[in-house]
């Protein structure tokens, strides 16, 4: 569905790269960390000011997810407006930190663009996470991705959902940008997934620099998979799960689930089917940090979002 | 040597081994008791899993079936990590078990780690004791993609190395290789040093905090055939000797690191990554810098790498491992009873290698 409107944005002036967010997930952790000790040039672009950033530094020390609670939950109106002091949670400190410096969220003053980076212990390749489907310049960003590292596939997740999206750390800028790459265990870093989101991110940049040079987008279609529901894994009355992800699941990210099929294990065994009323995408399939979160997997449904032309004010 | 437990007669036996002839069969006590331990890395979760699933089977059996042949006693050796699902809460359990860690005195200071060794060493030893028991069988996980391995101290303890043969021979969807860390008794420091044998059951590849079903089953398969000798063992059968192959644990490489931060400087090499057991020969690369520089294997000798991009490993300075490899020749062994009273004394205590 093309548009002959064309939305019009600022130059995006003021970048920010944050790694670190989860402590533990260390593509992002070991690129920003080199970016912040020398070759800036290779996130410098004309025009722009990149600034990479360590989100949560006590969780890195301790390559630990979080110290206290999930910073990249945290940044919920409650916490960014609840009176400052040492007594807070550390990341609720933090999250009113990265606010002062990069926000304040949703004011005119707020940065720009936030890429932040991720791992996930599930398949789901090179992921970037949208948080709005009205936001045409993070959609055009993302096909300009898609298109300049075709064959290889970049799936967009949309999570808008008010009941399953969550207050990220990337969402105190005006555009907000997840990368999520995976399979990488906590803790390690893979040579191969590390190359991978710097190349994503050398796109990203690229789109930014044609952009504010007055680069006109045409208007464009993304494939997305929306968010649909959280499944948990079976458990007992203790809480702890009695069935693992089906084998025949296990890193199947992205490809259909349709009723029927295995989606649980029980440790002796059995084969526990999904049950829903049509096929859905999985992700997020066996992520480390969502066992605690009562995640197995997330269901996903296809849909295609259209996108103005866009172009600088 | 470990295994030889028994007087005169084995001595005997043994050199003719050492010869290379294996006419003799070689006896050996039962293993009356055996010990399965799991989450002694609380977020190592096959083995959680596994030795909660064995403990609730325990209780659900109404009609509990005596087991003449072998008690085994599961267990999660290391709760409160497990609970927080964190490799360990202060100190690293699986390094805890020295003798001079066992011995040390204790106190309100005492990291968890250390009280929680000294309990073990009460419950499943003492370390070197006639009471000590049989078989420890510690399950772990690995990040790295090493199939199923059998880790033990040594590399003529026969029980470890017929267990190893009866995996290696039923176990076909993974591959099953011995590890062998040559350090004598007394320097052992993990929890499988505390039976009369031990060995660890490592598996992976599989991220610390997940349960990856096919990694949970090899786990569950290895252990229940390991059961499954121990009694055919303790039964009387005679197993037959053959060769096995071993890897020897040589040394260990460290990341390139930043000398101010101590960060590392460099990713396990594309080519390396993954590829745990292959011969790494001098020249052939295994990191990669940040900026793109291939950094090269400089040892003097090929060697096989092994615990390539362990993420428990990055804190204890370890990148990748280095084995030799080589053939054993093990004897033909059965169990014979009368000899546990003959073993008594010092059984573990060998000093000599």
């Amino acid at each position: 569905m093309s548009s002959n409107n064309v939305a019009s944005f600022n130059e995006a002036r003021r970048v920010a790269i944050f790694g670190g967010t989860h402590g533990n997930e260390m593509s992002g952790v070991t690129l920003v960390n080199l970016w912040m000790m020398n070759s800036r040039e290779e996130i410098q672009r004309k025009g722009v000011d990149t600034k990479p950033f360590i989100t949560n530094p006590k969780a890195v020390e301790k390559c630990s997810r979080y110290v206290d609670t999930d910073l990249n939950r945290a940044f919920t109106t409650a916490n960014l407006s609840a009176p400052s002091g040492k007594d807070l949670p550390y990341e609720v400190q933090r999250a009113q930190e990265i606010n002062r410096l990069f926000g304040p969220k949703g004011s005119s003053e707020a940065y720009d663009v936030i890429f932040d980076l991720h791992n996930t212990t599930s398949n789901m390749g090179c992921t970037l996470i949208l948080e709005s489907s009205k936001d045409h310049f993070n959609l055009q960003m993302m096909n300009y991705i898609k298109k300049a590292i075709a064959p290889d596939s970049c799936p967009v997740l949309l999570n808008e959902d008010p009941g399953l999206k969550y207050a990220t750390a990337r969402s105190v800028a005006k555009h907000s940008v997840g990368l999520e790459v995976g399979p990488q265990p906590q803790g390690v870093l893979r040579s191969n997934i590390f190359e991978a989101m710097r190349i994503i991110l050398k796109h990203a940049l690229d789109f930014i620099e044609l952009f504010n040079e007055g680069v006109e987008f045409p208007p464009c279609t993304v494939d997305v998979f929306k968010v649909s529901e959280r499944m948990d894994y079976p458990r007992d009355a203790n809480g702890n799960i009695i069935a693992m992800v089906h084998p025949n699941l296990q890193d199947c990210d992205w490809e259909p689930l349709t009723p029927g099929d295995p989606m649980f294990q029980t440790f002796d065994g059995k084969t526990i089917p999904y049950e829903g009323e049509s096929a859905v995408y999985p992700t997020f399939i066996n992520e480390a940090a969502y066992y605690e979160k009562q995640q197995a997997f997330v269901t996903t449904r296809r849909e295609t979002l259209a996108a103005n032309a866009i172009r600088k004010v | 040597m470990m295994a030889a437990d028994g007087g005169q007669e084995e001595e005997e036996q043994e050199e003719e081994q050492e010869e290379g002839e294996h006419n003799e069969v070689v006896c050996l006590p039962a293993l009356s008791r055996v010990a399965v331990c799991g989450g002694t890395h609380g977020n190592e979760l096959s083995g959680v899993h596994l030795v909660r699933e064995r403990l609730k089977e325990k209780k659900q059996k109404v009609d509990e079936e005596e087991d003449d042949v072998v008690s085994v006693v599961n267990i999660l050796t290391n709760p409160r990590a497990v609970q927080q699902c964190r490799r360990y809460t202060e100190t690293d359990l699986n390094r805890c078990f020295t003798r001079a860690t066992l011995s040390s005195t204790v106190s309100d200071r005492t990291p968890y780690e250390i009280v929680r060794s000294q309990e073990l060493n009460s419950l499943l030893g003492p370390k070197g004791s006639p009471q000590a028991v049989d078989l420890v069988c510690d399950l772990h996980n690995t990040t790295a993609n090493m199939g199923l391995c059998v880790i033990a101290y040594s590399d003529s303890d026969w029980i470890c190395l017929h267990i190893f043969k009866y995996l290696q021979h039923h176990m076909s969807d993974v591959p099953v290789r011995y590890i062998h860390f040559d350090l004598p008794c007394r320097e052992a420091y993990s929890l499988d040093s505390l039976g009369k044998h031990g060995f660890a059951l490592e598996i992976g590849p599989q991220p610390h905090g997940v349960v990856r079903s096919n990694i949970y089953t090899y786990m569950k398969t290895g252990v229940e055939l390991m059961l499954d000798w121990v009694r055919l063992f303790n039964s009387g059968t005679v197993f037959e000797g053959g060769s096995v192959e071993v890897y020897t644990m040589v040394s260990a490489i460290d990341y390139p690191r930043e000398p101010h931060t101590h960060n590392i400087m460099a990713a396990i090499h594309p080519q390396l990554q993954d590829q745990d057991f292959c011969l790494l020969r001098p020249n052939d690369p295994i990191f990669e810098t940040f900026s793109g520089a291939t950094v090269r294997y400089q040892g003097p000798e090929p060697l096989y790498a092994f615990f390539i991009n362990e993420c428990a490993y990055y804190e204890k300075g370890i990148a990748l491992s280095l084995a030799r490899r080589r053939r054993v020749e093990i004897p033909a062994i059965q169990m014979k009873s009368g000899l546990e009273h003959r073993g008594d004394e010092g059984t573990s205590e060998e000093e000599a290698d």
